[in-house]
Order: C-alpha cells, then structure tokens, then sequence
C-alpha cells in the first residue's frame, strides 16, 4: 500500500511488476465523473481489473464553511445548514438548532418538538427515495430509476415549499422551536403523502430486490464487520447494516422520539445489499413515526417566547449535539465565549467520515465496484467538503 | 455523559497508567459537557485503556477538532478552566478536542482534550488514529486547518486545501491573501490606457 503511494514517483523501471510481466495502473476516478455524486476524486491502483490501493482526494468543494459560521452571528449559520447536505436541509437545521439549544439551555415548545419529527421524518423518506435511484443509476440502470425516485420524492418537496417557501433550501428551524406554523390544510396534505407512499416503497421493492442483476451487482460488495466500522467511525444505515444497533434515535433519545413506536432494521452481512435493504426498510419505519406524529400533533407555540433571535448570545462554555440524519450521525460542537458569534463551530459530517473505510471497503474489488460502493455510502459533496 | 470522576477512578486502577496526568476541565455552560484533559505523552495509552476497558469500552471515537486558544483575549478567559495541569487561559496553545462514545454499552460523551505547548507552526500532538481509525481523517483535517502536527499519523497530508496552501486559515490570526485593499496606483496616476 505503501508502494502505491509513490507509484506516480517510482521509476517505471523499478516498478514491481506481477509474476506474469504486467504492471500496476494507476486511475483516477473523478472529480468529474457521472457516479462520484459531486465533485469527488479517487486515486485507485489497479492490478488488472482488481483494486489495490485507492486513495480518496477530498476538498473541490471547500469554502470554509466552519470559518464562515466563525464570523457571523449564530442564526446567521442556519442558512448554511441547509448547503451542507442539501438533500436534507431539514435534518441539517435541527443539529443545528439541537446543539445550539444545548449550549444555551433552551426549551423547544411540543408543537415544534412534533413538527421537528414529521419533517426530519419526512426529510429521511424523500433522501432514501434519491438514494435507491443514484444507486441503481451508478449500476448503470441510468435514469429511469431515479426519476420514478424524484417524482415520488417531489410530493415531499412539495410539503416543504408549502410550508417553508424552498424546496431545497429549507431554512426552517429556529434556536427553541421553528421558524412559521404550518399553512391551513399541511396536515391533511402530508397524511396524503403517507397514504401514498407505501404503494411506491412496495413497487420499488418489487421491482429491484429480486432483480437478478442487481443482486449479482451488490450482494457481497464492500462488506466490513461491524466492530470495523464502528471503530471506523461509520454510523447510519451503513453500520446498521452491518447488524450492529446503533440509532440515535432510540440511544439518544433526542427531542420527542422516546414516544413513538418504531423498530430499528439491521442487516446481517453489510454488503451494498444490505445496505439498500436497511434503508428501503428505514421508509417503512420512518412511515409508522410520521403516522404516529400526525395523529398526535398538539396545538400551541412553536417557538419558545424566551428564545431571542437578535442579538443573541449564548453563555459561556460548549456544547455537542448530534441527530440521526439520514446519511449517518450529524453532530455541531460550538463554543461560546458570551458574544454574539460562535467562539468555535464545528460540524462532524457523516459522509465525511463514512469514506474513512472506503479503501478497506474497495480492495480486492473489481474496478466496476468501486462506484457500487461508493454510492452504497451515500455522500453529499456539500457536507464532506464544508 | 459518563461521570469523569468514574473515569478517573478506573484509570487509576491501571498500574501502567499511575503516572499519567490527567485533570477534568468545567465546562460552565448549561450542557454541564466537562473534559477530561490529558497530558500529551500519555495520551495513546490512555486511549487504548479506554477503548478497552470494560466497563468504559469507549469504541466509537465520533468528532475530533482543533481550537486555537491565542491566548491573553478576553475570548480565552471567558472560558472556565481548573485543575492540576496549571495553564492559565493567557497561555497561547492549541487544542484538540475528541468525543468519544461506546457503541457497545451505549452510553459518552467523554471529551478528551489534548493541548500543545505553544502555538508554533507545526505543533505537535500524538495521533490517536492507531486506536481509532475515525479520527484518521478528521486529524488531517485538524492539521490541514490548525496546523497540528499529529505524530505516528499513517498520511499526514493537507485533506481540504491544496498542497501548495500556505498557512491554517482557521487560527484565530490568520488573515486572507486577498484581504490587503487592492492597489490602485496605476489608475491614480492616470496610467495610459
């Protein structure tokens, strides 16, 4: 692995050649390539078709992002929450918000407390809905797939606009509570969605879980034990589907989530399957929460009339808080020195740190695999790059 | 959060670990999140016994970070600190924070804290991703961006910037190239077009 390093450096003729003459090519995979998802580079070294070595390159897309957060005020950053992972804007605001109330000790009102689950909820249907989609597309079933995703996914972005104006770009969640209350008839709206979906997760499923070739792409491809990942520090569906339990939502117990009724899918071996099967299960879970929310959605305040938005200035000291976003554990660590901006603004980022065991994932793969996994992982290049 | 004093109790046990310096740091906002600081030369050891051990088995290393502490600002007094390892919040250093975690036993955060004598370019702290493989490219980032230089790291190299970047833009005295007003000298003087 060591060699591979330097291959670019190593004179050719001192390369180490295979027993049957042949020599070690060095690829690189990106940064503008269709299944990178963003503007992500590998460095892979091949021994024929097989992987030897492969060294991610991060960065095309940094700008900075916690220094940026450093210089302004604290509910400045709320907008540039929703560019880290931009697919779920949501999940993204109340890390955000979580960490914050954290560090200055503020209350969230149960309507918000609600409405936080449903749109979190719903935030993880319409990510994992894309997901199938990119995956399937990085298989080379380009296309189709993904766009049966983006239409069903479009009847969530809808709910979002109605309620919070963007699509994408949420900007919702406020520090104790959020930012507006629902518009008249939202509820009856999202109840429609919920009914709605099953009978997609149900054809999807249909239609790739016994596909042949999908199962002969994916079944056994980039499979670690768990206590690998977990010391990896890989969280999310990856490492559920690897059968190691492990949920925020149930450890921590965040925000409301100890009172609805929903069960943690695992997966046994922790192949690209398993993880495909965890998060189309994910759905169904996510799809049980939303209905319990909806049916027990109190009246009242969403916002804590104590919280103020200007001016603001949390006291001394730190705080770290983390959620269960759809892509893994998403954590902010900020320090406050009592003045209006963060001292220290931090985001653990999980796409980032999912592609720590990306190499180990991909050695003595074939070359086509290497996409196959990295789209298991599912990265946004917005969070891994900040 | 794991009570530190537990923490302490159980690293004491530990014959190999009697000589390490350890102190807790309090934390005075509302999230009641203390530290525990360690001493550099022990730090690896440490890490492992609490990987290990097992009534800890802290296995999941989640966030790692730098902060710069340029010490003698009002920013850096603000913050509460005591115990045994005597250094006052004037004093210039550079921190690296770890949150860690048990997946196994279901309970963390314990934040550990590492500081570096001064803040030279190329501080130098031990590297904990040998225990950990998650902190691996998260300290390169924190040596990207903070310039720490982590030892026994296995890649040490800038992750988000360029090769060629000069400087760790997220030191509190770093300041931007282009930040210097642009010279507009040659149009005052009337340049000839």
């Amino acid at each position: 692995m060591n060699d591979s390093r330097t291959l670019a450096e190593t004179p050719r003729r001192s390369r180490k050649l295979n027993e049957d003459g042949t020599e070690l090519l060095e690829l690189s995979l990106g940064p503008q390539h269709p299944s990178t998802h963003g503007v992500f580079r590998m460095n892979a070294v091949l021994d024929g078709e097989t992987i030897v070595a492969l060294q991610p390159v991060f960065g095309y897309l940094h700008r900075n992002h916690e220094q940026l957060a450093e210089g302004m005020s604290y509910l400045a950053s709320m907008p540039y929450t929703d560019r880290l992972d931009y697919f779920c804007s949501l999940s993204n605001n109340w890390a955000y918000a979580l960490s914050v109330e954290q560090l200055a000790g503020l209350e969230v009102p149960e309507r918000a407390q609600y409405l936080r689950v449903i749109l979190a909820e719903l935030t993880r249907l319409q990510n994992h809905t894309v997901y199938l989609g990119f995956l399937l597309g990085d298989m080379g079933a380009w296309g189709s797939v993904l766009m049966y995703g983006f239409k069903q996914r479009d009847a969530v972005l809808d709910l979002f606009e109605s309620l919070t104006g963007a699509r994408m770009m949420c900007d919702y969640m406020r520090f104790g509570g959020c930012r507006c209350d629902l518009p008249r008839g939202w509820p009856e709206e999202a109840r429609k969605v919920v009914d709605e979906y099953p009978g997609f997760i149900d054809e999807m499923e249909q239609l790739l879980v016994e596909n042949e070739i999908l199962r002969a792409r994916t079944m056994g491809v980039g499979a670690l034990p768990g206590e690998r990942l977990v010391n990896g520090g890989v969280t999310g569906p990856m490492l559920r589907a690897a059968g190691v339990s492990y949920d925020l939502r149930k450890v921590d117990r965040y925000g409301i989530y100890d009172r609805f009724d929903f069960r943690v899918p695992l997966g046994r071996r922790g192949d690209v399957y398993d993880r495909l099967m965890v998060r189309i299960l994910e759905m169904r879970e996510s799809l049980k929460i939303l209905d319990q929310a909806l049916r027990g959605l109190p009246g009242g305040p969403v916002l804590d009339p104590k919280a103020k938005l200007r001016n603001f200035k949390p006291p001394a000291g730190e705080a770290y808080a983390r959620v269960e976003a759809p892509k893994g554990e998403l954590g902010f660590y900020l320090i406050s020195d009592q003045s209006t901006q963060p001292y220290r603004y931090r985001v653990r980022p999980p796409s980032f740190v999912n592609l720590t065991l990306l190499e180990e994932m991909c050695i003595g793969a074939k070359i086509a695999d290497v996409m196959v996994v990295l789209g298991s992982i599912d990265i946004v290049l917005g969070e891994v790059d900040r | 959060m794991i009570d530190l004093d537990f923490v302490i109790e159980r690293i004491r046990t530990e014959q190999h670990l009697l000589a390490a310096r350890v102190s807790t740091w309090t934390n005075a906002g509302p999230s009641g999140q203390n530290a525990l600081v360690v001493e550099q030369e022990f730090a690896v050891d440490l890490a492992l016994f609490l990987r290990d051990d097992p009534e800890l088995r802290l296995d999941y290393c989640s966030n790692v970070t730098g902060i710069d502490w340029p010490g003698g600002s009002a920013k850096a007094s603000a913050m509460g600190q005591d115990g045994d390892i005597d250094r006052r919040p004037e004093d210039a250093h550079l921190e690296v924070v770890y949150h860690l975690y048990s997946v196994a036993l279901r309970h963390g955060p314990l934040i550990l804290r590492l500081r570096t004598a001064d803040r030279a370019e190329k501080a130098r702290l031990p590297s904990l991703s040998s225990v950990w493989k998650s902190a691996e490219l998260q300290e390169r980032e924190v040596y990207d961006l903070y310039g720490i230089a982590f030892e026994r790291h296995p890649d040490l190299r800038r992750i988000l910037l360029w090769d060629e970047f000069e400087g760790h833009p997220m030191r509190k005295d770093y300041e931007m190239p282009d930040e210097a007003p642009a010279s507009t000298a040659s149009i005052e003087e009337g340049a000839a077009p």
